[in-house]
């Protein structure tokens, strides 16, 4: 691609992926979550994928690397569901009502959003972010290499 | 940690279990192959214990119930609401049975993979999808909710299809893997269409309530179409059979013998929606009828079909679908009887025949799969032709085959005998013909083994090849164990497994109780 | 009735993806027609769940005046499909990934040609 689109994929990039850090992180108070947020994610690293190519973008992340940030982001989702049994009574029980930590309850009815509420849920959402993020930028990553042609 | 405790939440665990190694195998595949190896299979044995702790429990008389995120597992419907909202786990005797034949097969295959898949590449994925295919029938053997279902089916297709396609170097591995997705996606949105008809009328994805609240519209009516439709295709019966000969032949052999088990946890679907939604106030005999048409189609078009083949993969795949219509049959001439009140116990002798087939042709159908796995492993060859005499070198492979060939055909001291026999009897009730048709089907594939086992064991010694090592033999040792252990206690295993599982199948009053009753 | 377009609109995107998965050979369109039908079920669920009028079932800064719930779409049926769709990514990723490969064996998306399988 020409320099132009190289230079602006660079520049709005950590804007995507901030973005996509707060549709992960808002996840329990306004639309989307993890997959979405690592849809968008993921998407960034598409971009880059088409700007500078492929085999660019693989020298920075490999597949490898982007599985086992997958791989953790589905085992912090078990984990935390397995704490819940271990600490608490059932699988996935919300164990953090009432913790300092996303604790909050937030009022009945309409409220302007307390991010540090929801329990479990951001973090799972940020565990579901993280798998979405690696999973769907190795696919497309892989496909890319596949397809040979670059440039 | 006492048992208790343990047992309270074993259904969450075993589903737990190996998805947490399934996402730990890439991080443990990078310290060494020993350790990628001795985790797997730490992993699948637990889970066996598990299953087997479990289901010593179930059999026992106490289904279990759990729900997911609740202040105590056991209240299935919040204080706040009428209907059950979180996802909940039903352990009945029949889920708890399909449970273990799934954890049987993945350890057998599991020990078996160790030297098979030896110099293939990709060998940490390779055991991340074999414990995700776990994950998902064991996910659909122990849900209690539609939607749950529904998932539990997607994460079972996407795990065959990429082992399915494993060895991806070869087209047809990836032709095979191809035809699977195409018609698993399609049944899995069926699936999904009738969840959303049934959602529609009634609010509820449980099951349990389902079947209390369901009506018996039209809409309902279409819903079971749909769902019996889907589940018949994903269990390979005719007349949309035609992926099953292709899949198995090409994955590795490991996979064909849990895609075996795979499809059946599909046919407990079938039969789950059949019995415990459903229940018997639908008009039975209907649906009997129809179980029993696809039941002897899949038995005839399977096996005249095998007879021909030349491959020796796709032949014990077409026995696969023959051996699914007897299933069908089984089931199909219980669902008839029992809605004549006067047959009542020859229904549930008809369905302990055909549940009892279910576990029987996991085990020797898995058998089947590892030899022929082990021949193509010796002579990188799946055409029967360019076999032969290997019986003077693979000696104990060659007995595990015949052990699995006179199973398959129903002779007396293995485990096929005991099960077929309960279907012909039964069968016998509905009409004669059912039962001379299913016992011709049953000669002809004895006579279709016989043709395999002369041309691949017998005959002068062509090959010099040594036996297949170790591992593999093991795994097979596995599954041989259950069909000797089957066929010299069958009267046992029927009574006290396979017969609360069929009355936990028909009786869906309890099952219901279970959820909302108590 | 307006209300009930959108399930006239699930019929015939029913029908057109099983005829481009049926009648068409490349298997690109396959993976077309598939992801069609799929939309038609989320489309299907999603619709299941609307009420007339609704706003969606999220209490950040939920303008006054709307009933607690009534005012409300039902949030399972969006819930199942958000899970659906992800689900159909991931089957169409592996889908297409299935096609490269076909198409570097056999030279062919064609599905007439790809069947070595076929004794």
């Amino acid at each position: 691609m020409t320099p132009v689109v190289r230079t602006i994929a660079a520049l709005i990039f950590p804007f995507i992926i901030i973005f996509s850090f707060y549709v992960i992180m808002h996840g329990h108070l306004t639309p989307g979550g993890g997959f979405q947020g690592g849809a968008i994610g993921a998407s960034a690293i598409v971009m880059l994928i088409v700007a500078y190519g492929a085999r660019n973008v693989k020298k920075k992340a490999k597949e490898e690397s982007l599985s086992i940030f997958e791989s953790i982001g589905g085992l912090v989702f078990v984990i935390v569901g397995i704490i819940g049994f271990v600490a608490a009574s059932s699988f996935l029980y919300n164990f953090l009502v009432g913790e300092p930590l996303f604790g909050t309850i937030p009022p009945f009815g309409s409220n302007p959003g307390i991010l540090n509420s929801g329990g479990i849920l951001p973090i799972l959402n940020i565990a579901v972010g993280m798998k979405v993020i690696g999973g769907l930028a190795s696919v497309v990553l892989v496909m890319a290499l596949a397809g040979g042609d670059e440039e | 940690m006492n048992t208790d405790w343990l047992l309270q939440h074993s259904p969450a665990l075993i589903i737990a279990l190996p998805l947490l190694a399934a996402f730990l195998m890439p991080v443990v595949d990078r310290i060494s192959r020993k350790a990628r190896n001795v985790f797997a299979i730490i992993v699948l044995i637990v889970e066996e214990i598990l299953v087997l702790f479990l289901a010593y429990d179930v059999f026992g008389g106490n289904p279990h119930i759990y729900t997911m995120g609740a202040a105590n597992p056991l209240t299935t419907v919040p204080a706040q609401a009428a209907v059950p909202i979180r996802i909940v786990l039903e352990v009945d005797a029949m889920g708890i049975f399909m449970a273990m034949i799934s954890a049987t097969v993945c350890l057998a295959a599991g020990i078996y993979s160790l030297a098979f898949i030896e110099e293939e590449k990709g060998k940490g994925k390779y055991y991340t999808l074999l414990l995700l295919i776990l994950v998902g029938m064991l996910g659909m053997e122990l849900t209690g909710d539609m939607f749950n279902l529904f998932v539990f089916l997607e994460v079972l297709t996407i795990a065959c299809t990429a082992l399915i396609a494993y060895r991806s170097n070869t087209g047809d591995a990836v032709e095979g893997a191809f035809k699977f997705l195409i018609i698993s996606s399609i049944a899995a949105l069926f699936v999904l269409f009738a969840i959303a008809l049934l959602y529609a009328q009634y609010d509820l994805l449980n099951m349990a309530a389902l079947a209390s609240a369901i009506q018996y519209s039209n809409l309902d009516k279409i819903a079971l179409v749909l769902l019996v439709a889907a589940f018949a295709m994903k269990c390979g019966s005719v007349p949309m059979h035609f992926w099953t000969p292709d899949a198995y032949s090409v994955a590795p052999a490991s996979i064909t013998a849990i895609l075996v088990a795979a499809s059946q946890a599909s046919l407990y679907a079938l039969f789950r929606v059949c019995f415990s939604l459903y229940g018997v106030t639908l008009n039975l005999s209907t649906i009997g009828g129809a179980l029993i048409i696809f039941g002897l189609l899949s038995m005839f078009v399977g096996v005249t079909m095998a007879l021909p083949q030349k491959d020796i993969k796709r032949l014990m795949a077409y026995h696969a679908i023959s051996q699914t219509g007897y299933m069908l049959l089984g089931v199909g001439v219980g669902l008839y009887l029992l809605a004549k009140p006067e047959f009542s116990t020859y229904g549930i002798k008809a369905m302990e025949g055909g549940i009892f087939h279910i576990i029987n042709h996991a085990m020797y159908k898995g058998l089947l799969f590892l030899t022929s796995g082990a021949i193509f492993y010796r002579l990188k060859t799946r055409n029967l032709n360019e076999m032969g005499g290997l019986g003077h070198s693979m000696k104990w492979t060659a007995i595990f085959f015949i052990i699995g060939a006179l199973a398959i055909a129903g002779i007396p001291p293995f485990n096929g005998f005991a099960s077929k026999l309960l279907i012909y009897e039964a069968a016998y009730k509905v009409s004669p013909i059912l039962s001379i048709i299913a016992m011709l089907v049953s000669i002809l594939t004895l006579a279709s083994f016989v043709k395999v086992f002369h041309s691949a064991f017998m005959g002068p010694k062509i090959y010099d090849v040594e036996e297949v090592p170790k591992s593999m033999l093991a795994g097979m040792a596995v599954l041989t164990f259950v069909i000797i252990l089957f066929g010299l206690f069958p009267g046992w295993v029927v009574g006290n497994i396979v017969h609360p599982a069929a009355q936990a199948l028909a009786d869906q009053a309890a099952y219901i109780q279970a959820v909302i009753g108590g | 009735m307006i209300y009930s377009i959108p399930f006239y609109t699930v019929i015939i995107l029913i029908l057109v993806g099983m005829y481009a998965m049926i009648f068409r050979r490349n298997l690109i369109k396959m993976a077309i027609g598939l992801t069609i039908v799929e939309s038609a079920v989320n489309l299907f669920l999603v619709t299941l769940g609307y009420r007339e009028g609704g706003v969606a079932p999220i209490y950040t800064n939920l303008p006054s005046g709307i009933k607690i719930p009534e005012g409300m779409v039902l949030p399972v049926p969006q819930a199942l499909t958000l899970t659906s769709i992800v689900i159909g990514v991931a089957i169409l990723a592996l889908m297409l990934s299935l096609s490269i490969m076909i198409y570097r064996h056999y030279g062919t998306l064609d599905s007439k040609k790809v069947r070595r399988l076929k004794e």
